[in-house]
């Protein structure tokens, strides 16, 4: 582990969580029923309302995926920002107020409340429990990136603990979340960012960051002849197997310490020095040919981030203006890292990890990381994917099922919107802090080249031990309160609305609840095995994935139930059911999956780009209306004979 | 059985509503909508199809891309916000 976990950080951090979780229960059980809930809604106050909204939307996946995604690549990261937000203007502007006047809170409920048909309550209980899991995945993976660096424990064990301390607190008790919990989670964790992008901006930049304990990070060597590097008798270049050769790399074996150093070489020749771990066909981990720890002979990867060039040949910056941060952004020259993975035929492999210095023009413009980076190509196709997902974050947020509740918690429409608009506020604050601490963590001296999740987490590290501990117990609390909110929407979907409603079983209250509680289970072990099979992807990059399925399922029935008369049940049933099933294939079909998921190469992917919402949006459109059209027809002709 | 209900399936309590207001409102919410699609569907054609033009500085030294992503988050609560004011009261 390249992280060391400190006793004082682990007790705030336990205290806090515990204090939380505390908390929450307290407030949940006082409010007993559900009916408890939403009349104390009306004594709410519309400020803590919205910030509320902002407890409820800023998941940790979020937080720590954009965060990451920018500390790695830029401004691409950024994108997903000004898409959450924009979603909300959907949301405020054309659902929010004809759904309430419907009487409804979600657009399931919309539908059932209209056509009552068994069709329609089966694909809308599908699609939210499609939804709801691909939702939990990011959460699930954010849950491990948060406790590796705090806890020291590897990624899939925070997978498990979270999955299982959440399936045990949904299945005991139930965890209402409230919105005083949503309130007080939304504003420390919007608080603290403030707080840390104040330290970003007095700390400036600097050519050699140094850590919270003084300590410098290690500058990486760059342009370095061959002939310099095996100047010592010791020091031998290992001939390239077949693996290596016709790569880029260079191998350099040091006899004296038996360490194996890998260079990489440049376009004019000289060569940059890289980080790289091998894991050998035995499970073993050797970093740079060294067993991977901390020991005496061992060695471990080093942490990473900082400027390369700064303007006027300067080492450190000083503390910068909210502006002259970004302006001095521009004119940086930063290392950003790339990977590659050469496997050998004795079935061992090596990921390395080499120095990129990226100008700062060119990473605070779209299209700098890998995701986004056929947006700069000349051919139109290539820039799809970037559109798609643009389009799929602007409609997905008004077509997740958790999203437009707390709208109603307020005592009527004038304060609905008051609140709403504090919510915009604060979240439209929060992502605008995401940009500086992104390229905070980007220069931080702490950044772990092998997961881009942990970059906010470590950023708050560079600062202190203790701001560390407290923003990784608001994050965990936050992923805490969200996946225990969508086990219980997914479980509730089988109990009620599959096995009730649309098998029409006839369940007691006791049954009922037994068969939530077991439906609880298998959707909290499903996102344990999600959770660890997902952990190399950007949960950020996850969850939008999960609003293309959000947007493509239920976006076209949404808005058409509500602006269009003609639409019939059949044309809803039809259209969510072509939405979720063209867009969930799609991804499990991208180019992404192939590579992050089965280990496939991503060049033999079926479909030509990873963000579906661009077909599949459209498509349920069109499905919805055909259907509507050729159905309402056949009613008409039965009516008349 | 608290946790596991389904919160929302409780009906909202309809507000007293006249057609006018609800009108109003709505023809509102669609012209402020329809404002920001295209502020939003500019900043997409641009990144998509002229992503050079995005790094050209233009206010106070910051590239396109970073004032014009900026000015989309301000603009969503400057519209929410005229939304509210502009709003009229139900009944």
């Amino acid at each position: 582990m390249i992280h060391n976990s400190s006793a004082i950080a682990v007790a705030i951090f336990l205290l806090f969580v515990g204090a939380v979780l505390g908390l929450s229960f307290y407030l949940g059980a006082k409010a007993k029923s559900s009916k408890d809930y939403f009349t104390a809604g009306g004594t709410i106050h519309w400020a803590v309302n919205g910030v509320a909204f902002a407890g409820d939307y800023l998941s940790a996946a979020s937080f720590l995926g954009i965060c990451g995604m920018i500390a790695f690549y830029g401004y691409d990261g950024f994108l997903y920002s000004i898409g959450y937000l924009a979603g909300w203007i959907v949301a405020l502007f054309i659902i929010a107020e004809p759904l309430k006047r419907l009487g409804r809170f979600t657009f399931a409920d919309a539908l059932d409340n209209k056509f009552n048909s068994r069709g329609i309550k089966l694909t809308a209980a599908i699609s939210t429990l499609v939804v709801s899991i691909f939702y939990l995945i990011p959460q699930m993976v954010g849950a491990g990136a948060l406790v590796q660096p705090l806890l020291g424990f590897p990624h899939f064990v925070g997978v498990i603990t979270v999955g299982l301390v959440v399936i045990l607190i949904v299945v005991s008790a139930g965890m209402v979340s409230t919105t005083w919990v949503q309130f007080i989670k939304g504003s420390l964790l919007v608080g603290l960012c403030a707080a840390i992008t104040v330290m970003i901006l007095a700390r400036g930049i600097s050519t050699s960051p140094k850590e919270a304990d003084g300590t410098s990070a290690k500058v990486f060597a760059r342009d370095v002849q061959l002939a310099d590097l095996t100047k010592e008798p010791a020091k031998t270049v290992i001939p390239p197997s077949s693996a290596w050769t016709n790569k880029p790399y260079v191998r350099i074996l040091d006899k004296a310490t038996g360490s194996v150093s890998v260079w990489k070489t440049e376009a004019n020749g000289t060569l940059f020095e890289t980080q790289s771990i091998t894991v050998l066909k035995d499970g073993r981990k050797l970093v740079n040919g060294k067993p991977q720890g901390k020991s005496e002979g061992q060695e471990d990867l080093k942490p990473v981030g900082y400027a390369y060039r700064l303007p006027d040949g300067a080492s450190e910056t000083g503390p910068l203006g909210p502006l002259s941060f970004f302006r001095t952004m521009q004119n940086t020259d930063v290392i950003l890292w790339g990977s590659d993975k050469i496997t050998e035929k004795d079935g061992s492999v090596t990921n390395i990890y080499y120095q990129k210095p990226t100008p700062g023009s060119d990473f605070l413009t779209p299209g700098s990381s890998p995701t986004f980076k056929k947006v700069r190509s000349n051919k139109f196709s290539d820039k799809l994917d970037f559109l798609s997902l643009m389009l799929a974050l602007f409609c997905g947020t008004a077509s997740l099922p958790h999203i437009l509740i707390r709208y109603y918690t307020v005592k009527d429409q004038a304060s609905a919107r008051k609140s709403t608009v504090v919510g915009i506020a604060a979240i439209g604050f929060f992502y605008v802090l995401t940009l500086y601490l992104g390229l905070g963590a980007m220069t931080s001296g702490t950044l772990d080249v092998t997961d881009s999740n942990m970059a906010a987490p470590l950023l708050a590290k560079s600062f202190n031990e203790v701001l560390f501990a407290v923003i990784s117990a608001v994050a965990f609390t936050t992923v805490l309160g969200t996946v225990s909110g969508l086990i219980m929407a997914a479980s509730g979907a089988v109990a009620h609305d599959i096995i009730t409603n649309y098998l029409k079983m006839d369940l007691d209250d006791f049954k009922k609840v037994r068969a939530a509680k077991i439906a609880a289970i298998c959707v909290g072990l499903l996102a344990i095995v999600l959770g660890i099979l997902f952990s190399k992807m950007n949960v950020n990059f996850l969850v939008g994935w999960a609003f293309n399925i959000a947007a493509s399922a239920n976006l076209p029935a949404l808005v058409m139930l509500l602006f269009w008369k003609k639409t019939t049940k059949q044309g809803i049933t039809a259209a969510i059911t072509a939405g979720m099933i063209s867009s969930l294939g799609w991804i499990l079909l991208s180019a992404q999956a192939y590579k992050d998921v089965y280990g496939i190469d991503p060049e033999k992917a079926i479909v030509p780009f990873s963000q579906p919402a661009i077909v599949s949006i459209p498509l349920g459109f069109i499905v919805l209306v055909v259907v509507s059209l050729l159905t309402a027809n056949k009613d008409a002709q039965k009516a008349a004979a | 059985m608290a946790g596991l209900d389904l919160d929302f399936k409780i009906p909202v309590t309809k507000e007293q509503e006249d057609e006018t207001v609800v009108t109003h409102n709505a023809r509102l919410g669609i012209l402020l909508f329809v404002v920001y699609v295209h502020f939003y569907a500019g900043f997409m054609i641009l990144s998509a199809f002229n992503p050079a033009i995005m790094s050209t500085p233009v206010l106070g030294g910051l590239n396109l891309a970073i004032v014009y992503g900026f000015l989309l988050i301000a603009a969503a609560l400057v519209l929410a916000l005229i939304y509210m004011v502009l709003c009229k009261k139900s009944g």
